[in-house]
């Protein structure tokens, strides 16, 4: 407790829609790490989320697949236990640590009791500081991704997502299954899966939200000594990397009854100033059940059961991207259908009345996301990744209710390219081939 | 067993503090509807689902998915709301809704701001009696409940073939029906069949309403009284009498090959009690069961045996749901290493059963497993939702709020003899279903 008074706390009292208060605290930890808190007695236990920027894109050469398989076996020994017995002492203390890899993070979601607190994170320090990689332990999980590797090959949606992401990304690592390929995942070693973690786990990468029975001091002297000794820095970061997605069908016959259809075009970053714009365009066109491709695919038509559309800022490139399954007689109607939608919209835009409905939907259902410690601390960690402040949790709806009718139908002739939007179909779709 | 591992722990097992469980109140309005209330006040939201007793199992002979089609039709509109007005609504207010289908219950619900809880009580009372449809949504929405099919099932060969062992787990009973139905009778649900089973089944009588967020339970009362005390209760419902099974004398093995199918797998099912009202004992037993056998990927009996020494499977799992009107299942999955014939891993799963007969309860591991469960307890008070999701559920299938409160305990007062006793009575070879699921490849179908 000895850097107990120098950690460095802020207070921000943020009130959500309905007067629902988020105190978001603001925490540097004596060891120089930065971290959010909301503090939330009531309920003895904390969720805690630690991402690291960076994430699968970062697998060398030749390794795809490396960072996937390193998260998944971080859990399988630690110090002095074994797989078996780190899951029996993650159990025997009713704690839970989930550690997932995705294309720009890797992220640590950790839930553990107050009263047993300081057990729990040694065993989340030793998975992290001391992991054991045993080659009986990345055998058997190499032995699981790679029948998820098998079992992708023959699964519609993934033959249709990982054709997308080659034509968008080629050779860039987006552009290829974080898990992996059967071949490079068979020649990862354990001494890959050190360097792996010692590449994507680093201090200045690091984003730390956590909500719970835990105060601001306690907090602090818990992330020092759980993330203080990580290395200070990763390897460079990816490249920037234009989708090249030029328009067009793309069919990948498979026999099965429904086409599924993934569906997208180049999109608009995190930090660009018209991004809030475009998050509610989106929202009309595809973003939720009352959307305008929902009611013309599938209230007005029956051609689906759900279709959505999505920005995707990624780190270092942006989509907006969609998906849904037709069956095979009627994928072609329904991709028709997507297009003119698309075309109307990027040429007529939304109406007042849409703008009307969409701002009291984003901004009441805005409150309906705190829901619990877990959900709120990614949110926390979310915010921190997206360079957004603490105080955007209180203006955020004021921005949305900012904006006119004239702001999002620029944005939406800026970004929304029915030229270059671009299908990729895997199934027996009648009446339609690659063009 | 192998378990000296397991002296490297310390075993400090967590006393954790008794949870105070959220305040639920109880009433009863004058026409037959329940409603229960389940307070939480962190945050100004409120989850309001309306659960009815009617579901899949409950279906005519013949109209199967009509439950659930009936369900999607709730959207159309109402004498006062027009075709998917409902659902506009509440997403103009800043909230969300959805609903779905069981075998034993169908529920409709929205999240939203607590302070919208009277609108969408107005909104869901008048569809509870005043329906509406056209012969054009019908034909539309059973498009889409095709799609659904399509999606959840006929693009999924692990789905198809999971709908075919169930329909040879049960002889009698209608849980061997799919929920969205066989699809030559869903492509004929029409109109009538809707509205048949709508007039009959959705009544406040055969409803509950259950509450969850930041309300006051009095004026939860109050506002349940003004919106659906005035809905009339239908006159004669009968009870949930469904065909049970008889004696299950004949072993079931399946086999199902398809070219979508990569990873060869292994399924087992057995016919197994449920949970009753007043009597649970034997039902926790076998969530136990589950749990200590297959709930955890590295530290449960059979991915001790069969995924760590001398691996024979890349998973093992073992699960057990006993929230049912009727009788439920037990279920076990393997899906064997790439070495391993389906054969060679079967009897690799059936000498560990047998094996796990003979050892009985590791006692480490069952202290394990009551920790986790008095902590989720814990968990579980994060999570309001989750919690009026689990009361709907279990008053739908007739279990009372005390057998629901005193489900944490009874499954802390289940013992290893408890468990062994119910492993016993389960594993009869008698009452399964073993399925294989191979890919159609001269490799996949050695076996």
């Amino acid at each position: 407790m000895k850097h107990l008074l120098s950690a460095i706390i802020a207070v921000l009292w943020l009130s959500l829609p309905a007067q629902a208060a988020v105190e978001v605290q603001t925490v540097e930890t004596p060891g120089g790490i930065n971290a959010w808190l909301v503090e939330e007695h009531s309920i003895p236990f904390t969720a805690l989320e630690i991402r690291f920027r960076g994430g699968t894109a970062l697998d060398r050469p030749g390794k795809r697949g490396e960072t996937n398989l390193m998260m998944a076996t971080l859990e399988e020994g630690a110090g002095e236990l074994d797989a078996q017995g780190f899951a029996e002492a993650r159990d025997a203390l009713a704690a839970s640590f989930k550690f997932d890899a995705y294309m720009d993070s890797v992220t640590i979601s950790a839930r553990f009791l107050t009263e047993n607190r300081e057990e729990a994170m040694a065993l989340l320090r030793s998975a992290l500081m001391e992991p054991r990689f045993d080659q009986e332990a990345v055998d058997r999980v190499r032995g699981q991704v790679q029948s998820i590797l098998r079992s992708s090959e023959t699964d519609p949606g993934d033959i249709a997502s990982k054709m997308f992401y080659k034509q968008a990304f080629g050779d860039h690592p987006y552009g290829s299954d974080d898990n992996g390929t059967a071949e490079s995942v068979a020649g990862l070693t354990r001494d890959d899966m050190f360097l792996a973690k010692d590449r994507v786990m680093t201090r200045d990468r690091l984003y730390v939200g956590a909500v719970g029975d835990i105060s601001a001091e306690e907090l602090a002297t818990l992330l020092d000594d759980l993330l203080g000794d990580l290395p200070e820095s990763g390897p460079e970061l990816p490249e920037r990397v234009e989708p090249a997605l030029s328009g067009g069908v793309t069919v990948v016959p498979f026999d099965t009854p429904q086409s599924v259809v993934m569906f997208g075009q180049k999109g608009i970053t995190r930090d660009d100033p018209d991004f809030i714009p475009a998050y509610i365009a989106n929202e009309v066109l595809g973003g939720h059940g009352e959307s305008r491709l929902m009611d013309e695919v599938r209230e007005k038509r029956g051609l689906t059961y759900g279709i959505g559309s999505y920005l995707v800022p990624f780190d270092h490139s942006e989509l907006v991207m969609g998906q849904f399954s037709s069956g095979n007689a009627v994928v072609a109607e329904a991709i028709d259908v997507v297009k003119d939608e698309w075309a109307k919209f990027a040429e007529t835009g939304l109406t007042a009345g849409e703008l009307e409905m969409v701002k009291t939907y984003l901004t009441g259902a805005y409150a309906l996301r705190f829901d619990g410690n877990g959900p709120i601390a990614r949110i926390l960690v979310g915010m921190q990744m997206d360079g957004l402040s603490p105080d955007y949790i209180t203006t955020r709806n004021d921005q949305i209710e900012a904006v006119t009718l004239d702001q999002i139908n620029a944005v939406i002739q800026r970004l929304y390219d029915p030229e270059n939007l671009s299908f990729v179909v895997v199934g027996s779709p009648e009446g339609l081939v690659t063009n | 067993m192998k378990y000296g591992l397991a002296a490297l722990v310390a075993l400090a097992f967590p006393v954790i503090s008794p949870a105070h469980a959220a305040e639920v109140s109880h009433y009863t309005l004058d026409n037959g509807m329940e409603v229960v209330v389940l307070e939480d006040h962190r945050a100004p939201v409120v989850a309001h689902t309306v659960w009815y007793k009617i579901g899949a199992a409950d279906e005519p002979a013949g109209k199967s998915g009509i439950a659930h089609f009936l369900e999607h039709l709730m959207f159309k509109g109402t004498d006062d709301l027009s075709s998917g007005e409902l659902s506009e609504t509440v997403t103009r207010n800043g909230g969300s809704d959805n609903a779905f289908t069981s075998w034993d219950y169908t529920a409709y619900y929205q999240r939203i701001a607590a302070d919208r809880l009277p609108l969408m009580m107005e909104m869901e009372a008048d569809r509870m009696r005043d329906l509406q449809m056209t012969e054009d949504d019908v034909k539309t929405e059973r498009q889409v409940i095709l799609e659904e099919r399509n999606q959840r099932i006929d693009n999924d060969p692990g789905a198809l073939f999971r709908e075919q062992t169930r329909a040879a787990q049960y002889l009698n009973h209608p849980y061997g029906i799919p929920i969205i139905g066989w699809r030559q009778e869903m492509e004929q649900l029409s109109r009538d069949d809707a509205f048949n089973f709508y007039h009959r089944y959705y009544a406040p009588n055969n409803a509950i309403l259950v509450v969850a967020g930041d309300v006051d339970p009095e004026e939860v009362l109050g506002l349940a009284k003004t919106y659906y005390g005035p809905v009339s209760p239908s006159p004669d419902l009968a009870p949930r009498l469904r065909p049970q099974e008889p004696p299950q004398l004949a072993e079931r093995r399946m086999t199902m090959s398809d070219p979508r199918v990569a990873q060869p797998s292994i399924s087992r099912t057995y016919l197994a009690p449920e949970r009753d009202p007043g009597d649970q004992e034997k039902a926790a037993a076998l969530q136990i069961l589950a749990e200590l056998l297959g709930g955890n990927s590295t530290t449960s009996y059979l991915a001790r045996n069969l995924t760590f020494t001398d691996p024979k499977a890349i998973y093992v799992g073992a699960y057990y749901d006993g929230t049912s009107i009727d009788d439920a299942t037990f279920g076990l999955i393997m899906v064997p290493s790439p070495d391993v014939s389906m054969e060679d891993a079967e009897a690799a799963l059936d000498a560990t059963l047998a094996q796990f007969l003979k050892d009985g309860v590791d006692l480490e591991e069952f202290e394990r497993l009551k920790t986790q469960l008095r902590a989720s307890r814990i968990y579980a008070e994060d999570n309001i939702e989750g919690l009026a999701r689990q009361y709907g559920q279990e008053l739908a299938i007739g279990l009372s709020l005390d057998d629901i409160e005193s489900w944490p305990d009874v499954l802390q007062e289940v013992t290893p003899d408890d468990v062994m006793a119910a492993a016993h009575e389960v594993f009869d070879r008698r009452h399964a279903v073993t399925g294989w699921l191979m890919p159609t490849t001269s490799e996949g179908a050695e076996g």
